[in-house]
């Protein structure tokens, strides 16, 4: 059982100032699951990843991958290790080209060749991104800028996916297309983390979900479990 | 902003008619003295105006590398480093140092005892001068940071811009400690005597265009080439970029931000290092106080351009230069009150446009 677990969270709290946002949270993911994080507004979701990211300093909490621990890793290195988070809002780099935003995501490393392999790659899995390689981060559309911020994690060769609220801002049928991108992307061997305020999306493709109130995780079980809990029905897939 | 809006409503509309009232006077007075100087009295000649134009241009280039300084750490950390100045002032003294040093040994060729190392291998001196004075620039730049800004990150934005001006204040008394209050000469190699240079001919008078000065700007172009290649080219740039946008993102792609922010302030340094021996080489004059005003002038300059942009930073400081260099004489009115129009240009364009010439990033940040 341990041998296949990715990422260990144990009781992890954090505070912003005087307000504690996680108060002990404890959840784990195995190796190629998609793993779901729902809840409301203020849940602490975002919290939870930018912790896991390093971004976040856990006050207390420890965080496990492959197991070792990581808490306390500055950013950067938990990115060389194979975490990478694709944010919340995308934040892509607007003053920068497409192609320019795809070699950021590939910062940590100087193969040219391979960086390039995978450019190409991000392409054929983004044709968009192809035809609009030269064109600045900030003029592309809200569902561009979604697929743009997937490519350049991926360009980071990542192990765990971090996805904060893919479907934000972005219409039905692209919410749908992101949704699919995600499962593809998990089965070439990706583990996904996936937050969303969006449960019915996120639970429909999810192996094991979690609910997080206010800080505090109240519920967990198979994405279908959860799917058809009349308590999650009810408060986050209206009725 | 609508809250705003709905609170001041009358001091808004108020602002806009004084902008625009005085908006008119300038304008009228600048009219009226260019017509009077130049079509009316015709005080200078062509070839007057020709050597304000080149002096402005040669002054220019340096404030365009100070300026640049401001507006790379501006954009990174949106704060002032008004300390700035004075590391350019340590390199100008590192810079004098060495040539200092290189007069003192004599060289070691038989066929003139009186021969130095300075003036036996003058190039050499002029390379060693730039880089030791880039060298402490660039340290200067490093461990301001590291003690001044950085323990402040997370404090409110005056809090570093105080801090700024604290160290600024410190840098000048401790170099006025350490090397006395004395105005010192800059000691050139007698390949860039202040007093030789081209003379070209305008309007039947020669006009004198120091090679110092020719040497400065030629070398300022160069290094700002060298900067636009490396922020636009590099690695190193594009992680600078990346980190200017949004420090979060960039520390989300494995990019160590902290890092990112000390090669910043390495960068300025180099480049403000630079100034300050360019300075010392070109106008002979060094002491503690020599890079304050600079200093002033180049924030002046990145403002005008746009702060935060670097061919803006690049556009400010010549066009600075050129105005307070053609400014008195256009107006008739004093030499030395070249500093007031350097000044009262930061004023006007804060008045009138704040996101500068080529920026609108001040303007989009503020809001």
């Amino acid at each position: 059982m341990k041998t296949n677990q990715m990422l260990e969270v144990k009781d992890l709290h954090v505070y912003y100032g005087a307000i504690h946002a996680l108060k002990g949270i404890s959840f784990h993911l195995n190796e190629g699951e998609i793993v779901a994080l729902i809840g409301t507004n203020g849940a602490g979701k975002s919290t939870t990843l930018n912790s896991v990211s390093g971004l976040l300093t856990p006050q207390p909490g420890q965080l496990f991958f492959g197991g070792k621990e990581i808490t306390n890793t500055p950013p950067q290195d938990v990115v060389k290790m194979g975490i990478v988070q694709v944010p919340e809002g995308r934040k892509i780099f607007a003053r920068m080209t497409v192609r320019e935003n795809l070699e950021m995501g590939a910062y940590v490393f100087n193969d040219r060749d391979h960086i390039e392999a995978d450019v190409q790659h991000a392409f054929e899995m983004f044709p968009r991104l192809r035809e609009r390689q030269k064109q600045l981060g900030g003029t592309l559309s809200g569902g561009e800028q979604q697929m743009l911020a997937m490519a350049r994690a991926l360009m980071t060769r990542p192990r765990l996916l971090l996805m904060d609220e893919p479907s934000m801002g972005l219409a039905p049928i692209l919410v749908e297309q992101v949704f699919e991108i995600i499962q593809e992307i998990n089965s070439k061997g990706t583990t996904v983390l996936l937050v969303e305020q969006n449960a019915q999306m996120a639970l429909s493709i999810a192996d094991r979900a979690y609910v997080l109130e206010t800080g505090k995780i109240v519920l967990e079980g198979t994405g279908q479990e959860l799917l058809t809990n009349p308590q999650v029905k009810e408060a986050y897939l209206g009725g | 902003m609508e809250t705003l809006k709905k609170l001041v409503p009358s001091d808004l509309n108020a602002s806009k008619w004084v902008r625009m009232i005085l908006g008119i006077l300038v304008l009228a007075l600048l009219v009226w003295r260019l017509v009077d100087v130049i079509l009316i009295q015709r005080l200078y000649g062509p070839d007057t105006w020709a050597r304000f134009a080149i002096t402005g241009l040669i002054i220019g280039g340096m404030y365009a590398l100070i300026a640049i300084g401001y507006t790379l750490v501006y954009g990174i950390l949106l704060m002032i480093n008004f300390a700035h100045g004075e590391v350019m002032m340590l390199g100008s003294f590192a810079g004098y140092f060495v040539f200092e040093l290189l007069a003192f040994i004599p060289s070691p060729g038989p066929e003139n005892p009186e021969q130095v190392l300075l003036n036996a291998f003058p190039v050499l001196s002029i390379l060693v001068a730039f880089l030791v004075g880039m060298l402490v620039s660039a340290l200067a730049g490093y461990f301001l940071e590291k003690i001044a800004y950085r323990p402040l990150r997370k404090a409110p934005r005056l809090v570093p811009l105080i801090s700024a001006i604290g160290a600024s204040i410190f840098l000048q008394n401790a170099a006025m400690l350490l090397f006395g209050p004395q105005r010192r000469t800059y000691l050139n190699p007698t390949l860039l005597d202040r007093g030789l240079g081209l003379e070209i001919p305008i309007a039947g008078n020669n006009v004198l265009v120091p090679y110092t000065g020719i040497f400065s700007f030629v070398l300022s172009i160069l290094l700002m080439l060298g900067l636009y290649l490396l922020v636009q080219k590099t690695k190193l740039g594009r992680s600078m970029r990346a980190v200017a946008e949004d420090k979060g993102a960039a520390a989300l792609m494995g990019i160590n931000v902290d890092a990112v922010i000390s090669r910043t302030f390495i960068i300025s340094g180099i480049l403000a290092g630079a100034a300050g021996v360019m300075w010392g080489v070109h106008n002979g004059l060094l002491n503690h106080y020599v890079g304050y005003i600079p200093g002033m002038k180049a924030f002046t300059a990145a403002v005008m351009g746009g702060i935060g942009n670097i061919p803006g930073a690049m556009l400010g400081g010549m066009t600075l230069g050129i105005l307070e260099s053609l400014g008195p004489a256009m107006l008739g009115i004093d030499f030395q009150l070249k500093d007031v129009i350097a000044f009262t240009i930061l004023i006007l364009v804060l008045i009138f446009r704040p996101s500068g010439l080529l920026g609108e990033r001040l303007s989009e940040e503020k809001v």
